[in-house]
């Protein structure tokens, strides 16, 4: 196996990694109690489709690196997620939404990796996509109830839309990686998802009465190849905070 | 202390019926045979047998799976397998399909409303026209206690990732209902 395929499979996991531990960072903070039991659990759903994607992504590197090692010591560089998910919690708002763009997007990747030639990376989707599609329902729902709720949360939903929409251009962009996916027919064209995403998107935005912003506006890109904001890099360091400390501790 | 079959080696239905003993660790009243996660049993291996229990998980981050792997090869060494392996299969993906009608009427007993309906007639798309107009086309979840199906959910999430909370217009009771997955 190439470590092209490795680095697909590590943005994969990446993705639902960082993106899990955002989510637990509200975990006792919720605005409701219902809300931070919903957070936790798209938590655990995302945190458990990391381990399948990043076990695989292990085996396959052939490198005796297992989730564990995957997760716990690689430094900010190796990570592959998207710039997306590793944005920084703020407020609800902002969680909110950026939920909503990933959750968009995630689908549809899924869709697409249900079809994979890779019979593994097929049976992950298959798994993922149905949780997933829970998430997007209850990110889109609430999009559109904060959206188009007061005068003051459509505000913050307007400015949680206009700051997070930069970072959603590099998940239609592709690279060597992708197009070694899709020609042997284990990943999908990322440009392929642009217009899906971008109709349901603009759908719901306009439901919940925010603006979808330009869509030639400038885009942030880099997480995809490792190079990423430095929020990251905090996210990391309290994540790997206690693996450091005691190496191979296990509960 | 129950003799080990050493010698003899149980039939594959006779392993089954002792799964059927092994509870979900966190819904105690339905076995992992009654929740549908196991997905086969096989003897492997020559000469020294092993048996090969074939479990998928009900969501991927379930934290129950690796207690229910213990669980199963636990249940089976205490009855005398010596060999036993526990393999993980995603797919095909669990469905709450695959729940029994007794364990359905099991959750019930216990106060968990079963799913409402099929999993496999919902297709992997998000309807958006039903999320514009709020409109929930699912079938009404019945109380598990007085069997009303005036009820309303209180939050897609519950105490497990296979829950939701829901209370009981009628009797007032709040109540966990098992997601149609």
């Amino acid at each position: 196996m190439s470590t092209d395929t490795v680095q697909y499979l590590l943005r994969l996991g990446d993705n639902a990694l960082v993106l899990s531990h955002r989510l637990s960072e509200w975990c006792g903070k919720g605005p409701a109690l219902e809300e931070d039991m919903a957070l936790a659990n798209t938590a655990l759903d995302l945190l458990g489709q990391a381990r399948h994607w990043l076990s695989y992504a292990g085996e396959l590197e052939g490198a005796g690196r297992d989730e564990d090692a995957l997760a716990y010591w690689r430094d900010d560089r190796a990570f592959r997620n998207l710039l997306l998910v590793e944005r920084p919690n703020g407020s609800y708002a902002d969680t909110m939404v950026r939920q909503f763009f990933f959750d968009a997007w995630h689908h549809l990747a899924l869709q697409k990796l249900c079809r994979s030639a890779d019979e593994r990376i097929a049976g992950i989707a298959g798994k993922a996509i149905k949780e997933v599609e829970y998430h997007l329902r209850r990110s889109s729902d609430l999009v559109v109830r904060l959206g188009d709720g007061t005068a003051h949360s459509q505000q913050i939903m307007q400015l949680a839309v206009d700051e997070l929409w930069p970072y959603t251009g590099e998940m239609f962009e592709s690279d060597r990686v992708d197009e070694v996916a899709v020609s042997a027919g284990l990943g999908f064209d990322p440009a392929a998802l642009r217009e899906p995403w971008l109709m349901y998107v603009q759908e719901v935005l306009s439901e919940a009465t925010l603006r979808t912003p330009p869509i030639g506006a400038f885009m942030q890109r880099g997480g995809k190849q490792g190079r990423h904001t430095e929020a990251l890099s905090y996210l990391l360091g309290e994540m790997q905070s206690l693996q450091h400390a005691y190496p191979g501790a296990q509960w | 202390m129950r003799p080990r079959l050493d010698a003899m080696e149980p039939s594959i239905r006779q392993v089954w019926d002792w799964l059927a003993e092994v509870a979900d660790p966190e819904i105690p009243v339905i076995s992992v045979v009654d929740l549908g996660i196991v997905r086969e049993v096989t003897w492997d291996g020559d000469p020294s047998r092993e048996c090969r229990v074939t479990v998928t998980p009900t969501y991927s981050g379930c934290p129950a799976t690796d207690v229910i792997a213990h669980a199963i090869a636990g249940k089976l060494k205490e009855r005398g397998v010596r060999h036993v392996r526990v393999d993980t299969r995603l797919a095909p993906a669990w469905t709450t399909d695959w729940l029994t009608e007794e364990a359905r009427e099991k959750l019930r007993r216990y106060g968990i409303a079963p799913p409402a309906q099929r999993a496999t007639a919902t297709e992997h798309i998000v309807d958006l026209s039903l999320i514009r107009r709020r409109v929930d086309t699912s079938p009404p979840v019945t109380c598990p206690r007085c069997g009303s199906t005036h009820t309303e959910r209180v939050s897609e999430f519950g105490s497990t990732p296979c829950k939701a909370l829901y209370r009981c217009c009628a009797c007032r009771e709040p109540f966990d209902y098992f997601k149609c997955h």
